[in-house]
């Protein structure tokens, strides 16, 4: 019976949030609509079971919320600085360049929002990661201090991916 | 004319009418950027003024005015803020990948080499 | 007088996000390599998304929403098959 339910239901969390997002985009419950929905969210699942995601554990939301507060307050701040580096009207003596980071993180789930936290914030690219150095490379608009820049990565965001996802 | 945003309380149209207008403008600075910029990982970088708080400053909009009009779910505007969250790093990303690979096979020197092993 | 201010101004996001449009298609068909015209491709997707929902928000009509919804849909989807592309030559491994 277990092995049944792994095997058609592997992410039932997943099949029912994807069930009721169908049925509100449809705004209708009609025997059909969920008939519709059920299938095509099991199916949805079931393919997720196939691509044999990794494991990982996520704890504390209360980090994960303070996480969220410092990433809007830098997406809001570097919109500000990407703005003004844009309209300066010479470039201003600005340099841009890749810059290597060592990291601690190794969680694959932490590495992955890192990537989305750093490239969702303007001025700041993911471009690769070496996985056997564990190192990141990035790509940074406006590269004045690099160590000011490592400093951000680890201190703001690296810190509290560890502690949420290790 | 139009009749439902008629509807709306002054405070909300003041507010939403900065908010699509800060959107628009950051969006524009943006697509400025990505004209003005020198080089492939420059111009990058300027897009994300309109993915990140361009788009997020007109779905506010959009769900500031649809909640106080109470006319309609707001579940489309949740819809595209989780979308836009998820896929524009994963775009960019996989965007600078695919130019540092094609930059590194054609052995240009403004990318820094793969690294030994 | 409050409904003339935001009808003006939704106007004049249009416009904003229509000149936007406008930069982004420069650089899709300027170039100079290929990452640029996607780059470019992904940002017209983008703001095209926010023009639509201008639209919505102007209309109040549902219409506007769904097509915004499916237009980030497609500009992720087509994005990234482009972006395996550039790297590998072929979108499907």
């Amino acid at each position: 019976m277990r092995r049944m339910m792994k095997r058609f239901l592997p992410y039932p969390l997943m099949t029912a949030t994807l069930l009721a997002v169908w049925l509100l985009l449809n705004e209708s419950v009609a025997p059909g609509t969920i008939l519709l929905g059920g299938v095509l969210s099991l199916a949805a699942a079931a393919t997720l079971g196939v691509l044999d995601l990794p494991g990982g554990r996520f704890r504390r939301p209360r980090v994960a919320l303070s996480l969220l507060g410092v990433v809007l307050v830098d997406i809001l701040r570097s919109n500000w600085a990407v703005a003004k580096i844009i309209l300066r009207p010479d470039g201003g003596g600005r340099v841009s360049g890749f810059l290597r980071i060592p990291l601690d993180l190794r969680a694959p789930y932490g590495l992955a929002t890192l990537a989305c936290i750093v490239t969702a914030t303007p001025g700041t690219v993911w471009v690769a990661y070496d996985r056997r150095r564990n190192t990141l490379l990035l790509h940074i608009l406006d590269l004045v201090d690099e160590q000011e820049w490592i400093d951000t990565i680890k201190g703001r965001y690296e810190t509290r991916l560890m502690e949420l996802f290790e | 004319m139009n009749n439902h945003l008629a509807d709306l309380p002054a405070w909300a149209a003041v507010l939403a009418a900065l908010l699509l207008l800060a959107g628009a403008v950051l969006t524009l600075i943006g697509t400025v950027g990505l004209l003005r910029f020198g080089n492939f990982y420059q111009r990058v970088h300027a897009p994300t003024l309109g993915s990140t708080l361009g788009i997020g400053c007109i779905l506010l909009a959009s769900i500031l005015v649809f909640s106080v009009l109470e006319s309609r779910a707001i579940l489309h505007e949740l819809l595209i803020t989780a979308l836009m969250v998820v896929t524009t790093p994963i775009t960019l990303m996989l965007l600078a990948r695919a130019a540092l690979y094609r930059d590194r096979s054609e052995g240009s020197d403004e990318v820094p080499p793969p690294p030994p092993g | 007088m409050m409904l003339n201010l935001l009808m003006g101004t939704i106007f004049l996001t249009q416009i904003l996000l229509a000149v936007a449009m406008a930069f982004a298609t420069f650089r899709v068909l300027r170039g100079p390599r290929a990452q640029d015209r996607v780059l470019g491709l992904d940002t017209l997707y983008v703001t095209a998304t926010m023009l639509l929902l201008t639209f919505g928000i102007r209309t109040g009509s549902m219409l506007y929403f769904e097509a915004a919804l499916i237009i980030a849909l497609l500009g992720f989807v087509s994005t990234a098959a482009l972006a395996k592309f550039l790297m590998r030559g072929e979108v499907i491994e």
